[in-house]
């Protein structure tokens, strides 16, 4: 009988630490499914951010690096110039890559490194402990927005891929999401494409992918789900951005 | 092996250095006076087949250096004061991974924007790690072209050597003034292994690189390795060059360019029949302690710096009380004359 479905060799045989209903673990999985399938494991580089998925090194089994909050994108640089064969790839919350690492993030892409990132946008900084991050929704409540974020104070939810997706060095932007399991396959076809682009050199590939936080959000796992669809979408909508 | 003599400024030679070391990775951000540093590499880096990245910020370079370090290269960045401020994050976050590098400050006038005059007032945070967490780099002081070319090799020795960040600190003198310089192949560039490095998991288990530690225990037993490497440091290499030291009466300490005005003054000094001698630490972390073992208890030592008065604390510590300490230094443009010295020997003799 054909084995069509296993645990990606990726990816470490463990339990997450994630809370229930988080996106980090699928996304995790996707990444793994897809180093796999590209037979890529044993050249990849992944690059850990400061947030939640600090310690996703725990989970892939491929060679991983921390970097600082917000740095991500230049350790990346300097490992993708220095060892060009491999593949390397940036794993980035909302906060890591659009707020303490907006430089980072804009000077690379506008540099044009041949590299991928997933981008993990749940609206808010989940590892300490729900405040505003910069792409948290008008009137969404966090920790520093306790009346929801206004944006007479606080700005307006930044549109990070949109941005990028302006400058002549980024190859690939598309947004996906984890709303629903249709929304979970294309955001693993979307990721595909994000590698499978590093590895013909086109160039700066960013995934952004809508991802739940019901611990955050005071949502259940399923109302996540739902509120990702009924109302982080329509200030964020899917689909290819470049 | 000697090659040839060539008249080249600090920064380039410091460069240069880098380049026969074997440095293949370079990220840098324009500060003034170090400049011709990161021109430098700009235009001979690639001739060598490294990677040269002019960085969008300090703190984008000094984290490229920690990802080049990762992936195995030898990676070195350089800045001025207000520049180096900015790449401590990135240093701690090195130290925390045990990546070597190499990190250049040619030190300018502060605090704040300060100038671009030369000055010696980086030296506490050179010296006691200057990011978050119980570090150390080991510094070096080059007081001259030469040892600036030979310290910078030296430098990428020891940071693969330990796993540890160099810093060669200068200043502003030091880095724009000319001086003969003898070329030699660099003996550091026998590879030393790094098993640890990113290179792609095939044939082995993932390698991680890390300075993140989350339960209970574990970073204190990582800081205790880190306390090891340093204890094992300290004993080794210790460098400094003493001058006249059995007969004086009064020992000038002094480092880098500060060094070269107290030799001058120093020549003066004994031509008037005075007993002076000189320290001139090389490395101030670690410190060289031993050049300070305890003497007549007549004996004074006079600290000179461009700053005032941050080595004296170490030379203090050093002396551990049988001896007077004395502080001259000037910063913020001014810096400590050869008549200021003799002057203050002369009070003190």
């Amino acid at each position: 009988m054909e084995k069509i479905f296993a645990h990606p060799e990726a990816l470490y045989d463990v339990t997450t630490h994630y809370c229930p209903g988080c996106g980090h673990g699928i996304a995790h999985r996707l990444v793994a499914e897809v180093v796999d399938e590209l037979g890529i494991r044993e050249k990849t580089v992944g690059i850990a951010p400061v947030g939640c998925a600090v310690v996703a090194y725990d989970y892939w089994k491929f060679d991983c690096s921390e970097a600082a909050h917000g740095r991500a994108l230049a350790v990346a640089t300097a490992i993708k110039r220095v060892r060009p064969q491999n593949i390397v790839f940036t794993y980035q919350g909302d906060g890591d890559l659009a707020a303490i690492g907006t430089n980072e993030t804009i000077h690379a892409a506008n540099r044009g490194e041949n590299l991928t990132v997933i981008f993990i946008n749940n609206a808010v900084y989940g590892m300490t402990g729900g405040q505003m991050a910069p792409t948290t929704l008008l009137g969404q409540k966090t920790s520093t927005t306790i009346n929801g974020r206004q944006q007479e104070k606080h700005g307006y939810p930044l549109k990070i891929s949109e941005i990028l997706a302006a400058l002549p060095g980024v190859c690939y932007v598309e947004r996906v999401s984890f709303h629903n399991p249709q929304g979970v396959l294309r955001a693993k076809q979307a990721i595909k494409q994000g590698f499978k682009n590093q590895m013909n050199n086109l160039g700066f590939s960013l995934i952004e992918v809508l991802s739940p936080c019901p611990t955050y959000w005071g949502l259940s796992p399923k109302g996540s789900l739902d509120w990702i669809k009924d109302v982080m979408q329509k200030e964020f909508p899917l689909g290819r951005i470049k | 092996m000697v090659k040839k003599r060539i008249l080249i400024s600090g920064n380039e030679a410091i460069a240069e250095g880098a380049i026969q070391a074997g440095c293949n990775f370079y990220a840098g951000y324009p500060i003034t006076p170090q400049n011709e540093l990161i021109a430098y590499m700009a235009k001979h880096m690639p001739l060598s087949g490294g990677v040269f990245i002019q960085a969008e910020s300090e703190l984008a370079a000094i984290n490229m250096v920690y990802g080049a370090s990762a992936a195995g290269a030898r990676a070195m960045t350089s800045s001025s004061s207000p520049g180096v401020s900015l790449k401590q994050e990135g240093i701690s976050y090195i130290s925390g991974a045990q990546l070597p590098a190499v990190i250049v400050n040619i030190m300018r006038g502060g605090p704040g924007l300060g100038n671009i005059a030369p000055a010696q007032s980086d030296y506490f945070q050179a010296t006691r790690g200057g990011g978050h967490g119980d570090y150390h780099l080991i510094v070096l002081a080059p007081a001259s072209v030469q040892e600036a070319y030979d310290l910078t090799q030296a430098g990428f020795y020891l940071a693969d050597k330990y796993r540890i960040a160099v810093m060669i600190l200068g200043d502003g003198i030091l880095g724009q003034m000319m001086e003969p310089l003898k070329l030699s192949t660099g003996k550091t560039k026998a590879p030393i292994l790094k098993p640890w490095a990113l290179t792609g998991c095939k044939g082995r288990n993932p390698n991680i690189v890390k300075s993140f530690f989350l339960r209970e225990g574990d970073l204190e037993k990582f800081n205790l390795k880190l306390q090891g490497n340093y204890e094992v440091i300290r004993k080794k290499e210790a460098r400094y060059e003493g001058l006249l030291l059995d007969d004086a009466k009064v020992i000038l300490v002094a480092y880098g360019t500060m060094a070269r005005i107290a030799k001058s003054a120093l020549n003066q000094l004994r031509l008037a029949g005075k007993k002076v001698g000189l320290i001139r630490p090389i490395s101030l972390w670690p410190f060289p302690e031993k050049a300070f073992q305890p003497r007549n208890k007549k004996v004074k030592y006079l600290a000179v710096e461009m700053s005032y008065g941050q080595m004296v604390e170490d030379v203090r510590l050093a002396v551990g009380g049988y001896a007077q300490v004395d502080f001259l230094g000037r910063s913020g443009g001014g810096i400590p004359s050869e008549d200021e010295i003799i002057t203050k020997v002369d009070k003190l003799i």
